[in-house]
């Protein structure tokens, strides 16, 4: 065991160490803007005394490294700074929750986002572990051309094409589900799972045919080690030999199947959640893209990192974990 | 929804039967005998999707208008399905009969998704190059005595215009040809963006490969840091940047963010080019070289990258599916590719809300989805092709 | 013996399926296997002996069909049989023993789960007494600690040790049939002879009977009671294993034979005092911080052969990539002509790596499948002799001529358009290109079957005689030696163990690891392993026989 201990601390050490430095890169990139945020927030015709006591106030006099770790243990104590555009945003969303600090405006739309994400997961690992699955067994039939075509067809179209034909197909003409989901505090939680069904069902698609996909490979690469072989020709049953043979070993590469996806998850969430109109972090951060709200951008940018390499993380480990020559060392 | 269940549990009894019936009719042939029941239920459940498609589709022939149109969408698709299958199947025997041997041989193995891929890449191909010639009006020519914001649908009753077949947008420019315009924007700013990324992935990921010790390292590192942000995300913040530094610099936001996206996407190329050219360099032909003296020039475009294409080149596939649907995912949230220029993205965020007249004006419905439809088209046609590709020369029956 | 006919199939056509096409593999062959029977399958690789035993179960591979034929088991019909009859006879009745035991054991289970889930599914016995069961034929296999090592996974267990758990497992419910399919092929020979005498044994011991399918001429004379010869999907002959190893009536079964009498004599001992074409002197090496080789030193004479000897891990191929400076040595020096050489390969000059040439095993890795013959063959010559035009093609010409491959047809030609046997000579061809001194030879022959080899072998004799190279023989075949050496140097974990002329090597004494190792060579007589058990002590072989060293 302890060999594995090792292995999982190093690469917990690594997963922090990416993660600082990918902090690094963010407010380095945010701080190659032209002109500083005290122009910005007061645009073009500013005094120059206006720009320089923002600047003091900001602490943009200090040097570069200075800031960056007063941001760093700001973002640790959980204080990501002040939106600029906050009189804007409230009026944007037309939520005016009174909200002043960065972390205020995302930490509700933080939660909406993986509620979304919740849902989406919940539907679509079963049924893509399951179809894979299927697909494998049955590999080279109908079945399997049919779920290929249909897989390839659904990674390759937009996100937000799969969610007009949806909202075309259950909302509109058929009305089951509504188009926009403006869901918001204290909804309840049927209304709110109602709400989220669509965007939900879009991101289902798009991670379904990855997941799908993948599990299908890594499965067939399974069915055919020799070891599968041998279980057959010992004479045990088609079921025996897939829960008992096939499955331990599938662990790790599924596990991993998912966590990529979920990964891949935050990236989908972003156009969805403009489609659909939905309060979560993606649109939040497409909003303060447009109207340049730094600060947001950037914590929502390192919300999504975090997020991201975690998952990765997660999907490594568990692969280490579940390698019976790692758990049983020599 | 019950009906639904129902229909389920019906068809479970349905499998039951048609299993047993095909065991008495055969005479227990070892094709029914050893058949599980989930494949029995399976045949019976694929069966009744057919049966219902086709339901479907006569009822979106059906002469009551409010059925027709809601079943018109469906009748769209089926008919469109059908007619990409033939064409596909047409467009693979014409490549049987016609060419070198050489292409003839590679159209006899090819599978139909493949040569609907080809075929449609080919269109594209002639829309971006001609676009000029076929669209009936510029990308940026304001129609003079034509309203702005005529509904797509030509039908006049609801706004429509005949002449204009998908309608105007809010100044008054014709949607047809924005669209015909399209293809030769946003594939070929797409096209563009990935050769990019290929020249400087390809390069860096070779010599990483090639030379290895600190380089590498030092590479590697490097893109492993820039891959742990997500792609779309890590764009969306080097847009902000880029469009404040846009204006100031002169430059137009586009070229921003073909640079952008080809460096992201710069960092998979590397990755690949850099396990391909390794799996090459453990090769003994390359020990061979370097014993002989020779240098790192004519080892790497000698030995290594012509052994490199195959892989090379289905990659390319992909990346440029993907740098298309960043890029048109980023100009459908507005911060892609800027106007005038004519932009699938940027049409589809502009005409979605036309998809909820789809109950009363179907045909007003279809102008955001063809514009989306043909960013879907053009990935799912080259996703085909790669798809092929790789099954090819992996030499796996799988 | 009894007489009761257990296999019987009879005109069994086997197609497997490449480029959208069904094509024969196996074309109209008949099999009778009699209870308690063993019957060798030997054959070249593509030959369809696995392909063959498989389908004796009732079992194809994916991608493979038995097109017409019949197949019975003890009078069952295995391929009309329904799914269910074929499972309650697989594993119970009939078992199977692959070639790779690390491969083939869930890596995810323990041995023992292993072992007892044939018999328990089948109803045979209780777990414990399966269980149980097992340890005893652990222990009948001559397992160390059988007791325990059950309970250890499989990547806790040697190969060899891992082999006879196979065997065992295969044992588990008493079947009357085990199909064995290359069971030692990836063992060094000193694992290989233990793995031989526990399997034949048990074999006796429980009267199985058994297909010993195996490419391995020497093995399969002491395992089998009849030998069947497969070629290309085609029987040629079967026979009780003496005849058929006393009297062959097949042209191709007697030029199979053939190739083991290939030998060449001994040239002279070389004068005392002549400088060495090759010298290594005290060499170590070390892959980072693991060292490799201690104080290597041997020397390698014009027009001589030496063989390097040794089982896997032994620092053989190390050797030669020292030669060649890929791996500088961390101490001791390379003489080549009494030069001494810079270690690495990057500083040495264009005529010093010009002398030292070498020959790979995979002759499908060692040439550029994107170059033509013809480019890959004139590199060097323009490379190193600056020959352009006219003129290097008549040299490419010359050399395609001297390797026995006419020009005219092969130097267009890609290396995916040729033949195992034919691409290795297009690889001598390119060492010859340079044309070196001295030729390093790295196992160029195992990737070979047989008859093939042989031809290697002539060739580079041939070659050797004409432009007086010297060649450094890499190979753990000891055959090949036989056939090729003058000199013979024996590696053992990273040290030369004994060095001397080959007929000083072949005869005793010995030193006690080359006593070992030129024992463990299966020998074509059909009593070789008896005689050796009976020699070595039945608990002297394979490990303890190691472990004593």
């Amino acid at each position: 065991m302890g060999n594995v201990l090792t292995i999982i601390l190093q690469r917990l050490t690594l997963g922090l160490l990416t993660l600082l430095i990918v902090s690094i890169v963010i407010f380095v990139a945010v701080n190659l803007l032209p002109g500083d945020f005290a122009q910005s927030i007061l645009g073009q015709g500013a005094t120059p005394e206006a720009v320089a006591s923002i600047r003091e106030d900001l602490g943009l006099d200090q040097p570069m490294v200075t800031r960056y770790f007063d941001w760093l243990g700001g973002v640790l104590r959980g204080d990501l700074g002040t939106s600029f555009a906050q009189a804007n945003f409230a009026s944007f969303t037309g939520t005016d929750s009174g909200a002043t600090t960065v972390a205020q405006q995302i930490a509700p739309r933080f939660a909406n986002t993986m509620f979304l994400a919740m849902i989406t997961a919940i539907i679509a690992v079963p049924f893509s572990i399951f179809l894979g699955v299927l697909a494998a067994l049955y590999r080279n039939t109908v079945f399997d051309r049919a779920t290929n075509i249909f897989t390839l067809s659904s990674i390759s179209s937009p996100e937000f094409f799969l969610a007009y034909i949806l909202i075309l197909f259950l909302a509109v003409l058929n009305p089951i589900f509504p188009s926009l989901s403006n869901i918001f505090e204290g909804m309840p939680f049927g209304e709110r799972v109602e709400k989220s069904m669509l965007p939900a069902l879009t991101l289902t698609l798009v991670v379904t045919a990855h997941m799908m996909r993948m599990t299908r490979a890594a499965i067939i690469n399974l069915l055919a080690s020799p070891y599968i072989e041998m279980a057959r020709l010992k004479g045990l049953s088609p079921m025996r030999v897939i829960v008992k043979h096939a499955l331990p070993n599938a662990l790790a590469p599924i596990i991993n199947v998912i966590a990529l996806n979920l990964a891949y998850l935050i990236t989908g969430v972003v156009v969805v959640e403009v489609v659909f109109v939905y309060p979560g972090i993606g649109q939040l951060f497409v909003d303060s893209v447009k109207i340049r709200d730094i600060p947001v951008v950037q914590a929502c940018c390192l919300i999504f990192a975090t997020a991201f390499i975690l998952l990765n993380l997660t999907a490594d480990i568990m692969s280490i974990l579940s390698n019976p020559r790692l758990r049983h060392p020599k | 929804m019950i009906w639904f269940v129902a229909a389920l549990v019906g068809m479970a009894a349905v499998a039951w039967g048609f299993r047993f019936a095909g065991q008495a009719v055969t005479g227990n042939a070892p094709k029914f005998r050893d058949m599980p029941y989930g494949v029995a239920y399976g045949y019976v459940l694929g069966v009744a999707v057919l049966a219902w498609l086709v339901w479907a589709y006569t009822q979106g022939r059906s002469p009551d208008q409010a059925i027709a149109n809601k079943f018109f969408f469906l009748r769209i698709a089926i008919e469109g399905f059908i007619i990409f299958a033939i064409a596909a199947w047409l467009f693979r025997l014409l490549g049987r009969s016609v060419g070198t041997s050489g292409t003839k041989k590679l159209f006899r193995s090819m599978p139909l998704t493949a040569s609907f891929g080809i075929l449609t890449i080919l269109i594209y191909a002639i829309f971006a190059l001609f676009a000029g010639v076929i669209a009936p009006y510029g990308q940026e020519q304001i129609i003079p005595g034509v309203a702005a914001n005529v509904i797509p649908g030509g039908d006049p009753t609801l706004g429509g215009n005949p002449d204009f077949p998908l309608g105007t947008d809010q100044i008054g420019r014709d949607i047809l040809s924005r669209l015909i315009y399209g293809a030769q924007n946003t594939v070929g700013i797409a096209f563009a963006t990935t050769v990019l990324a290929f020249l400087l992935g390809g390069t860096f990921g070779f010599l990483a490969a090639t030379l290895g010790g600190w380089l590498d390292q030092l590479l590697s590192r490097t893109v492993d840091v820039l891959m742990a942000i997500p792609s779309l995300i890590f764009a969306l913040l080097l847009m902000t940047i880029a469009s404040v530094w846009a204006p100031e610099l002169g430059i137009p936001l586009t070229v921003f963010m073909v640079v952008i996206i080809a460096v992201i996407d710069s960092t998979r190329v590397y990755r690949l080019a850099r396990a391909v050219g390794q799996n090459i360099v453990v090769m003994d032909y390359i020990e061979a070289a370097k014993l002989r003296g020779e240098g790192l020039g004519y080892l790497v475009f000698k030995e290594i990258l012509p052994n490199a294409t195959a892989p090379l080149l289905a990659e390319f596939g992909l990346r440029f599916c993907f740098v298309f649907l960043t890029i048109a995912a980023l100009s459908f949230l507005g911060v892609g590719i800027q106007p005038p220029l004519a932009d699938w993205g940027t049409m589809v965020r502009d005409l979605g809300g036309f998809v909820n007249f789809a109950q009363f004006a179907p045909m007003a419905a279809t102008a955001p989805l063809l514009a989306a439809g043909a960013i879907a088209l053009l990935t799912v046609a080259v996703n085909f092709v790669v798809d092929w590709m790789l099954q090819k020369s992996s030499g796996l029956k799988e | 013996m009894s007489e009761e006919i257990l296999v019987k199939m009879r005109d069994v056509w086997l197609e497997g399926r490449s480029d959208e096409t069904w094509n024969p593999i196996i074309n109209g062959v008949d099999l009778t296997l009699k209870k308690g029977e063993v019957l060798g399958l030997i054959g070249e690789s593509g030959a369809g002996k696995s392909t063959l035993g498989l389908a004796a179960m009732g079992y194809t591979r994916d991608g493979v069909r038995i097109s017409k034929g019949s197949v019975e088991f003890d009078g069952i019909d295995l391929l009309t049989a329904s799914a269910a009859v074929k499972r309650e006879l697989l594993g119970k009745r009939i078992a199977y023993v692959a070639q790779s035991a690390a491969a083939s054991f869930n890596p995810a289970h323990k041995l023992m789960d292993q072992h007892v889930e044939g018999p328990v599914q089948h109803g045979v016995m209780s777990k414990s007494d399966s269980e149980e069961d097992g340890m005893e034929l652990y222990r009948k296999l001559r397992l160390p600690n059988p007791d325990q090592i059950g309970f250890r996974y499989p990547h806790q267990v040697s190969g060899g040790q891992l082999q006879r758990c196979m065997t065992a497992m295969a044992m588990s419910c008493r079947p009357d049939l085990i199909i064995f399919d290359e069971p030692t092929t990836a063992l060094d020979v000193t694992t290989q002879i233990e793995v031989l005498a526990s399997i034949r044994d048990i074999v006796e011991q429980f009267n199985t009977a058994a297909i010993y399918i195996t490419h391995d001429l020497a093995v399969v004379a002491q395992m089998a009671d009849t030998i069947k010869v497969l070629l290309k999907g085609d029987e040629v002959e079967t026979a009780d294993t003496r005849t058929m190893l006393s009297a062959p009536t097949q042209e191709y079964t007697k030029s199979l034979w053939a190739v083991r009498s290939f030998e060449r004599p001994q040239k002279p001992a070389v004068q005392t005092g002549s400088v060495p074409v090759v010298s290594v002197q005290n060499v170590d090496a070390s892959y980072g911080t693991v060292p490799v080789l201690h104080d290597v030193s041997f020397d390698m004479h014009e027009g001589r052969t030496v063989a390097v000897v040794g089982e896997s891990g032994s620092g053989k191929s190390t050797t030669a990539r020292c030669i060649t400076g890929l791996l500088p040595p961390k101490a001791g020096q390379i003489l080549v002509d009494g030069e001494v050489m810079p270690p690495d390969y990057r500083k040495r000059s264009k005529d010093q790596l010009r002398q030292v040439q070498m020959i790979y095993q995979m002759a499908d890795t060692a040439l550029n499948p994107r170059m033509s013959i013809g480019q890959i063959i004139a590199r060097p010559v323009e490379f190193y002799l600056g020959l352009k035009g006219a003129e290097k093609r008549k040299r490419v010409d010359a050399l395609l001529e001297q390797i026995e491959l006419e020009p005219s047809q092969y130097y267009h030609r890609l290396p995916s358009e040729l033949s195992g046997g034919q691409k290795q000579r297009i690889g001598i061809a390119r060492a010859l290109a340079a044309e070196p001194k001295f030729i390093i030879c790295d196992e160029v022959t195992s990737a070979l079957d047989q008859l093939v080899a042989e031809g290697i072998l002539r060739l580079l004799a041939r070659l050797q005689d004409e432009l007086s190279l010297t060649y450094m023989f890499i190979t753990h075949d000891l055959a090949t030696v036989r056939a090729i050496a003058d000199e013979v140097v024996v590696m053992k974990d990273g040290r030369v163990v004994e060095q001397g002329p080959k007929t000083e090597m072949f005869t005793p004494p010995h030193h006690a690891y080359t006593d070992l190792l030129l024992s463990s060579v299966p020998q074509m007589d059909p009593d070789w392993l008896t005689n050796l058990l009976a020699e070595r002590g039945v608990d002297n072989i394979g490990d303890a026989a190691v472990d004593k060293m």
